[in-house]
């Protein structure tokens, strides 16, 4: 076992190692593309790490992007580069604690739903804030940030976030959050703090997309509510999340990069009718792979195990 | 659409291989015939001019893009290339246009034009429609040195943008500049007698709104305007009707709303409900499209609005026909930014005319010093912005006609008092 663990490490270690040459092709329509892949890749495995096991499903990824680009766009000129990343990691996480610990009670539909308004709620509170006390809407960054810088640190973060993601599972939190997805009331019976898990990890998650909106928004220049808050991204991620399948920590990557790629394709080749296919896609995933490609891929695995005990038995 | 190929993406192995072989091979062939044939093969290459643009055709910008860049984009590219083409050097080549969908997302329109660069390998670069955008893609053109004809972005870092970015062309102006000649044209009204002092503000809570009431607030103030009503609204507030009744208790001289199209709709229609009548009718983003004239019909006489135009220029009224003639279903084009975003296209056809061959470095020089001949009338501009924009426009007998800066060329007078709401 712990000479596959090592194994494991090694081949993302190359993997990491290879990535990193990315920038050095020289071509920034592929950097831009790596870019938008390292991005839905961080976002979506972050919203497994705390959906996945909870089985919450949560809209608020949008919320967190936001805070995280929002504080670039305050802070950005003012304040050194990794000054303004950890003050944003700060805001995320404090946001998604209040959030956490108000909230996690609610389950189901209810959640979800609070989850999509929290987006709303938190950029009408910056609308709020921009036009009636510092009266300007539309921030400019300019900020000495390249797109290879870019790149390079959402390369870290996916570092981190799987690192974490594994850690975690196998922790004694991992594993509360596992009895917990499964049934709640047990989880409470064996004397696991549900609330305090629960609450843990949420604020992990956000923190990690808050990062990333903060990490993305010197790409823009210019950044006002409705594009650091749009919603499309928590959808987006959503969708990514269960294509892959949420349940395990290498899921997310399984559908976030197709996707991503899907979208590109998709709207350079059918700028016109990309939401048509992007809706029939959607509909395909969530009749065809309900477990998402993760569950796929364990479905083959175990059949083929059975085929052979079936095998051994006669 | 995209003529380009995209093979690492979607096709299976084989084909990426066959691909790659043959690119290879063509390669191969290419630096062959190079060498033998020398510069005639790059001569030859030059048989087109790839344009390429990335336009908002869904999300909430479609309506701005429709109306006031595409058509004009449309209109373009096919007068020059029913005219033979561009002229380069002694020749005369089409226009081929790639053109793809940034889902009015700031993210996607960057990733657009990185696409347009690097994979279709466009010569020239068509702006994306509204200031956000602008400002989003105005990096990517800048480090990839292409120029960059903002043609429907008002920002107040217009001049600093334009020295960051010295390929980057700001053709509408300062919302700064905006609310100084309306404060201007509401004090000479003053002067003549025709209005009273007591002015009501409203403004949409978004960019434009919050800039222009902004610049607006300490400008009335200074030249001793009573601002008797000053308040904000989100985007996307449905029932206008308690702000107007309000206003409409306060009888003010004049109403002014920096608002955007559906609100400035609503505006006007609740006004003439409740029969706020004011001497001067001012409405935002909006007012000078065609949709306010279908809509309100004989009731849009003497409503100001941002923007206007030479109504009475010869080169306006020529290309109001062609537009119609071009534009599905015969649509016209608003009175402000479509004129300038063909009077940008104009600039840089003539541009790239007399620079002779598709170097951008050279035809970003052009645009910066030299004259243009287009149908807004004669431009140079001067630190990367045009000297004269039209600020206030009125509608008058069914046209939109710009009437402040007074000093432009064609400039009207102004109708004051505004006539009353008749009934529809």
């Amino acid at each position: 076992m712990s000479t596959r663990t090592a194994g494991l490490g090694a081949l993302a270690l190359a993997a990491l190692a290879l990535l990193a040459l990315v920038p050095r092709l020289g071509n920034a329509y592929y950097l831009a593309l790596a870019i938008s892949l390292l991005q839905y890749t961080v976002l979506a495995t972050a919203w497994g790490l705390f959906s996945g096991p909870t089985r919450y499903v949560s809209l608020a990824t949008t919320a967190f992007f936001g805070v995280g680009a929002y504080t670039v766009a305050v802070l950005g000129e003012i304040l050194p580069w990794p000054l303004v990343l950890l003050i944003a990691a700060a805001l995320g996480a404090i946001v998604a604690a209040i959030v956490g610990l108000s909230t996690l009670r609610l389950s189901g539909v209810y959640f979800v739903i609070f989850t999509f308004g929290l987006t709303e709620l938190i950029r009408q509170l910056v609308v709020w804030f921009e036009v009636n006390k510092s009266r300007v809407l539309g921030r400019y960054v300019f900020v000495n940030i390249t797109q290879a810088d870019i790149y390079w640190q959402l390369l870290a973060l996916t570092a981190a976030v799987f690192l974490l993601g594994w850690l975690i599972a196998r922790s004694r939190l991992g594993f509360a959050l596992r009895v917990i997805g499964e049934d709640e009331t047990v989880a409470k019976h064996c004397g696991i703090n549900t609330t305090f898990a629960k609450v843990a990890l949420f604020t992990i998650s956000a923190t990690i997309m808050t990062l990333v909106g903060a990490i993305m928004a010197p790409r823009w220049t210019y950044i006002e509510p409705s594009i650091a808050f749009n919603s499309m991204i928590s959808f987006q991620v959503l969708i990514m999340a269960l294509l892959g399948g949420a349940h395990r920590l290498w899921g997310p990557v399984l559908g976030a990069v197709p996707l991503t790629l899907l979208f590109e394709l998709l709207s350079a080749r059918f700028p016109n009718t990309f939401t048509i296919i992007l809706g029939c896609i959607f509909l395909l995933i969530v009749y065809m792979l309900p477990r998402g490609v993760a569950g796929l891929f364990e479905k083959l695995s175990t059949t083929s195990a059975g085929k052979t005990t079936q095998r051994v038995a006669t | 659409m995209s003529a380009s190929s995209m093979a690492p993406v979607e096709a299976p192995r084989e084909d990426n291989m066959t691909t790659f072989l043959t690119r290879r091979a063509a390669l191969l062939a290419a630096a062959t015939c190079a060498a033998t044939i020398g510069l005639a093969a790059i001569a030859e290459a030059q048989t087109s001019i790839k344009i390429g643009y990335a336009i908002s055709r869904t999300g909430p910008n479609t309506g701005g893009a429709a109306v006031t860049t595409i058509p004009n984009y449309e209109l373009w590219v096919k007068e020059v290339n029913a005219a033979g083409g561009i002229k380069l050097g002694d020749k005369r080549v089409p226009i081929e246009v790639v053109h793809y969908d940034d889902r009015s997302n700031a993210e996607e329109a960057v990733r657009a034009l990185e696409r347009l660069i690097n994979q279709d390998k466009v010569d020239f670069i068509l702006p994306p429609w509204g200031t956000g955008l602008n400002l989003a893609v105005g990096p990517t053109l800048n480090r990839e040195g292409y120029p960059h004809l903002a043609a429907t972005a008002v920002t107040d870092r217009a001049p600093e943008l334009a020295k960051r970015w010295p390929n980057s062309f700001w053709l509408l102006g300062t919302s700064a500049d905006a609310a100084k000649s309306l404060v201007e044209l509401l004090n000479k009204l003053r002067d003549e007698k025709k209005i009273g002092d007591t002015v009501a503000m409203v403004s949409i809570a978004d960019g434009f709104g919050i800039d222009l009431s902004g610049a607006a607030r300490p400008a009335l103030t200074n030249a001793k305007f009573k601002l008797a009503y000053d308040k904000t609204y989100p985007i996307g507030t449905q029932d206008l009707a308690p702000i107007i009744n309000e206003i409409k208790a306060l009888n003010p001289d004049v109403f002014i709303a920096f608002s955007y199209p559906p609100d400035t709709l609503a505006l006007t229609e609740q006004s003439r409900i409740a029969g706020l009548n004011p001497k001067v009718f001012y409405t935002g983003v909006g007012t000078a499209f065609p949709l306010y004239k279908q809509k309100f019909g004989k009731n849009t006489e003497g409503v100001m609005g941002i923007g206007g135009w030479s109504g009475d220029s010869p080169a306006i009224k020529d290309y109001l026909a062609r537009h119609k003639a071009s534009a599905a279903n015969g649509a016209e084009p608003d009175r402000w930014a479509s004129a300038v975003t063909y009077a940008s296209l104009q600039m840089l056809q003539q541009a790239i005319e007399r620079v002779g061959k598709v170097d951008r470095a050279a035809v970003i020089k052009d645009l910066q010093t030299g004259t243009f001949d287009t149908v807004i009338g004669k431009v140079q501009l001067e630190n990367n912005m045009p000297t004269r924009y039209w600020w206030v426009g009125q509608w008058q007998d069914g046209e939109f006609y710009g009437i402040a800066p007074a000093g432009n060329e064609g400039a009207r007078q102004a109708i004051v008092p505004k006539p009353a709401w008749v009934a529809p």
